[in-house]
């Protein structure tokens, strides 16, 4: 049962980055090279909406569905946040596509994402067997 | 029906993604984040000892998987249900051995980048920077500038 919401709130964000071409290639070369600021102010406003969003889930005290005090601790900063920043970087400028969107390129019928997806498992997969020896 | 069926512009996606960070928290007190879902597809491909091994915990991101399937799901409706006219997203170049192996070799980036980062543009980004976490704004910064050092060689050296 709660797969089905995830699946369902998963669909509606698929359609979002789909409908806004978030997923797109052209998109994102022309945001890598200043070209429009279409992409910038789209994660802008994300952020600003993000930003308020939380602001006012703490302000309520909101809770989750299942009675927990929400978890708002941010992520702890290692030099991967740096080095793993940059290569991703490259991969998203050679693909047009971070995480969200290799899924939705593959739903939106644009095939070879499924090779994008294979190196992002192994890619995963490497990082965690190399894991002791990177500096972090 | 016929507003739908054009591009959403940014001050319509744009806080509707952002929205997902609460709704995420209030679901299930979820962090919003995509990248783990990586973590777990090993998970599921590897032998249970391996991905112990790995410390790759199976139920933690199970969610992201789910979410994940949504999001193929929700670009095959707009492709197919709320569109008009066919949009492209990937270049014709990329149908080619030599595109795949690109973007194989993108992908493999992705995945290892975001996870040695421990986030990607959804954790990091967007929700990161929601919680005002410094560590997650450099993080960010390193994915615009890697990205827009790469696109730069890309298009001014070799084209």
């Amino acid at each position: 049962m709660k797969n089905i919401v995830y699946i369902i709130l998963g669909t509606l964000f698929g359609i979002i980055l789909t409908k806004s071409e978030v997923i797109s290639w052209f998109r994102i070369r022309k945001m890598f090279l200043f070209q429009e600021p279409y992409m910038f102010l789209i994660i802008g406003s994300a952020i600003a909406v993000g930003i308020l969003s939380v602001l006012l889930l703490k302000k309520f005290n909101v809770k989750s569905f299942n009675g927990e005090k929400l978890n708002f601790s941010g992520k702890e900063y290692n030099k991967g946040f740096i080095w793993g920043g940059l290569l991703f970087g490259v991969g998203w400028a050679i693909t047009g596509a971070c995480p969200g969107p290799i899924f939705a390129q593959i739903g939106a019928g644009e095939y070879p994402a499924l090779f994008t997806l294979s190196g992002a498992i192994i890619g995963a997969f490497l990082y965690k067997y190399l894991k002791p020896t990177l500096p972090h | 029906m016929e507003m739908i069926n054009q591009n959403w512009d940014w001050y319509i996606s744009g806080p509707l993604i952002g929205l997902f960070v609460p709704l995420l928290y209030i679901v299930g007190n979820n962090m919003f984040g995509i990248s783990s879902s990586f973590e777990h597809i090993c998970s599921i491909l590897l032998p249970k000892n391996k991905a112990k091994k790995l410390s790759i915990d199976p139920n933690a991101n199970r969610w992201k998987f789910y979410f994940v399937i949504g999001i193929a799901i929700g670009a095959l409706i707009s492709v197919y249900v709320l569109s008009d006219e066919k949009v492209r997203f990937l270049p014709d170049v990329y149908y080619s051995v030599g595109g795949y192996a690109q973007l194989f070799f993108g992908g493999l980036l992705i995945g290892f980048g975001t996870r040695y980062a421990n986030g990607c543009t959804s954790g990091h980004a967007i929700t990161g920077i929601s919680l005002l976490n410094f560590a997650s704004l450099k993080s960010t910064i390193a994915f615009f500038i890697g990205g827009v050092i790469f696109t730069f060689i890309a298009v001014y050296l070799f084209n």
